[in-house]
């Protein structure tokens, strides 16, 4: 570092101010202090500003899902004459939005559960033993991480429609799975190779087996990467949208992205904004809910994986 | 210890790899053979063709507007998103006012900040697409509303439906959605630089400024530069396809103005009955990506700092 060669660093003292702030006249550019002044009211009015912009439009959603049609149209601004609930239960039963819930609770259950499972598997044994192919099978895997998905859904919707997995609950878990696995794989090896090898070695050599000593030492172990790339990959495959609009065209079997954007395009022609909303919200809210509550968990499970 | 040791592995790389290999790595293979045939998709015959597919996409129009709006998507997003969020990272960490002789510190509220601006990345692309849809609505949405009632009712543009406008509104969406990720990202970066650098430069006289250019981004830079990588890869893929796709109306906007690589693909295998054409689109694009990391990565290449 060139800056600090010239003076001698980690003086624990406090820094002096260096300019007076009381000068009547003082330029911006004349200190320190004046310059941060400037810098403050600047970056404290972004900072506001695109808090607004961030928090603003998902107020005004919320907002606009106790509005009736008219309301809506007329004056998008203006708080709604009283709450209209009834947009939310229409939403609810009516427009599926219950059915949508459950298949995508059903779908992300699934293959979270499956991508922990068969991703710490993977891992467990890519970072610990030594094999011929070992770093082979490794950045197969990982390779995953940088192809375009839409390739490869080409050709897999024609294999998943071969072995009639299309448009079934369960293909649509494997196939979460399958996509799932790179990141997991490349996430929970690196963690699984920090972890000390002599609580697993005193395993074995007191008698338990490979498999033994994977579920009932290391897994536990691991525990706080499992919750960091749990994390990630809930909210992935959560929120996952152009996997089941390939896969995944059947009425019944719709996830909550789906069900919404089908629910957007025939609304055209219904006209039941205010319920369209009232899913939006209903669909944004768990999450928002769930973040807000395990914000610390969430971030540090969603940024790990970049800073690796 | 070498006791069952292959068994071992065997079987459990076995389900994982499997289930791998069928859904996605056979695929990737099949899609760049299938680039060299006739497949339509909609039945199991089909012949080998060979260049013929390439040379299509050499003159085709959309392909070449999808190739553009791509590249715009994976360059231009990723440097918007970035400096805002290095900016807004920056000001949250060490924008606030010296308190307690302290050489950096952070804004007040500043955990205000880093919660309420990841919000949108805990959200599922297709709704933010579909609430902005809303807000872009040229009669009724948010957006014109807003402006009407500050006054400015002349000013009322189509949004998405205006083929010079629409592209913006959409990649304004995608930076909307993800610089609180980065934001996030850059302040934990920014938290583990001592602070001692800062108050070396201080007592130098350095300026904000020049503290954010000579210390702040540099030791910044595999940070930086991995999220750029992370990000261009999502505005080559499954965000984009997202947003287009829902946002903007028929094939991709108006006159073909919003469409990317990634929605051709989709609208050529599903839409069009064009399966092998659509796989030597996804090939393309499968180039294009790699071309743009091995770039960044490239391009980006300094010395590592340690500290």
């Amino acid at each position: 570092m060139k800056t600090t060669e010239t003076s001698p660093a980690g003086t624990a003292e406090p820094l002096p101010h260096v300019v007076r702030t009381d000068l009547p006249g003082a330029k911006p550019k004349a200190g320190k202090r004046g310059d941060g002044r400037i810098l403050n009211v600047f970056s404290h009015g972004m900072l506001v500003l695109w808090a607004f912009m961030v928090v603003m439009p998902l107020l005004w959603a919320v907002m606009t899902s106790f509005k009736d049609d008219n309301a809506i149209f007329s004056s998008p601004w203006s708080l709604p004459d009283r709450l209209h609930f009834e947009n939310w239960s229409r939403a609810w039963g009516q427009a599926h939005m219950s059915d949508y819930f459950l298949n995508t609770v059903l779908v992300v259950a699934g293959s979270l559960a499956g991508t922990l499972l068969l991703g710490s598997m993977a891992a467990y044994v890519l970072a610990r033993f030594d094999f011929p192919g070992n770093r082979f099978i490794y950045f197969l895997f990982i390779g995953g991480m940088s192809f375009p998905i839409m390739l490869a859904l080409v050709p897999l919707f024609y294999v998943m429609n071969n072995i009639q997995l299309l448009n079934t609950i369960h293909g649509l878990i494997l196939v979460y799975i399958a996509y799932s696995l790179p990141f997991t794989v490349f996430f929970l090896t690196a963690f699984f190779r920090t972890l000390p090898t002599s609580v697993a070695e005193a395993a074995l050599i007191d008698g338990a087996s490979h498999t033994r000593t994977f579920f009932q030492v290391m897994l536990p172990m691991a525990k706080p990467g499992l919750i960091s790339v749990g994390i990630f990959n809930f909210l992935g495959q959560w929120n996952q949208y152009m996997l089941p609009t390939v896969l995944n065209t059947e009425q019944e079997n719709k996830v909550l992205s789906q069900g919404l954007v089908q629910l957007a395009v025939s609304q055209g022609y219904k006209g039941d904004w205010s319920g369209l909303f009232a899913g939006l919200v209903m669909a944004m809210l768990p999450v928002l809910a769930a973040y807000v509550v395990f914000q610390r968990q969430v971030v540090a499970g969603l940024t790990a994986g970049a800073l690796k | 210890m070498q006791h069952g040791k292959y068994r071992f592995i065997v079987g459990f790389l076995a389900a994982p790899l499997a289930l791998y290999a069928l859904f996605v790595l056979w695929p990737f293979v099949q899609s760049i053979y299938y680039s060299f045939t006739d497949w339509t998709g909609l039945s199991p015959d089909f012949s080998m063709v060979g260049f013929d597919n390439y040379a299509r996409l050499w003159g085709d129009d959309v392909f070449w507007k999808s190739l553009r709006h791509s590249l715009l998507f994976a360059l231009l997003l990723p440097v918007v998103t970035i400096g805002l969020a290095l900016f807004f990272a920056f000001m949250i960490n060490v924008g606030g006012r010296h308190r307690r002789g302290a050489a950096v510190s952070g804004v007040r509220g500043s955990s205000f900040y880093k919660i309420a601006y990841f919000f949108p990345q805990v959200l599922s692309i297709a709704i933010v697409a579909l609430l902005f849809q809303f807000a872009y609505n040229p009669e009724s949405g948010a957006i014109n509303s807003g402006l009407k009632a500050i006054g400015l009712g002349d000013v009322q543009p189509l949004w998405l439906g205006d083929p010079d406008l629409a592209l913006w509104c959409v990649m304004a969406v995608l930076v909307w959605s993800t610089v609180g990720f980065f934001v996030v990202l850059f302040s934990a970066g920014m938290a583990s630089i001592p602070k001692d650098f800062y108050e070396a430069a201080l007592l130098d006289g350095a300026s904000r400024i020049t503290t954010f250019f000579r210390i702040t981004l540099p030791l910044l830079w595999d940070t930086i530069q991995s999220g750029w990588v992370y990000m261009g890869i999502l505005a080559l893929g499954a965000e984009s396809f997202a947003v287009v796709q829902i946002m903007t109306t028929g094939p991709g906007g108006p006159d073909y103005s919003t469409t990317v690589m990634v929605l051709y693909v989709y609208q050529s295998a599903f839409r069009d009955g064009a399966a092998a054409y659509a796989t030597t689109i996804g090939v393309a694009l499968l180039v294009v990506t790699l071309a743009f990391a091995a770039v960044v990565m490239k391009l980006g290449r300094r010395e590592r700092l340690e500290y």
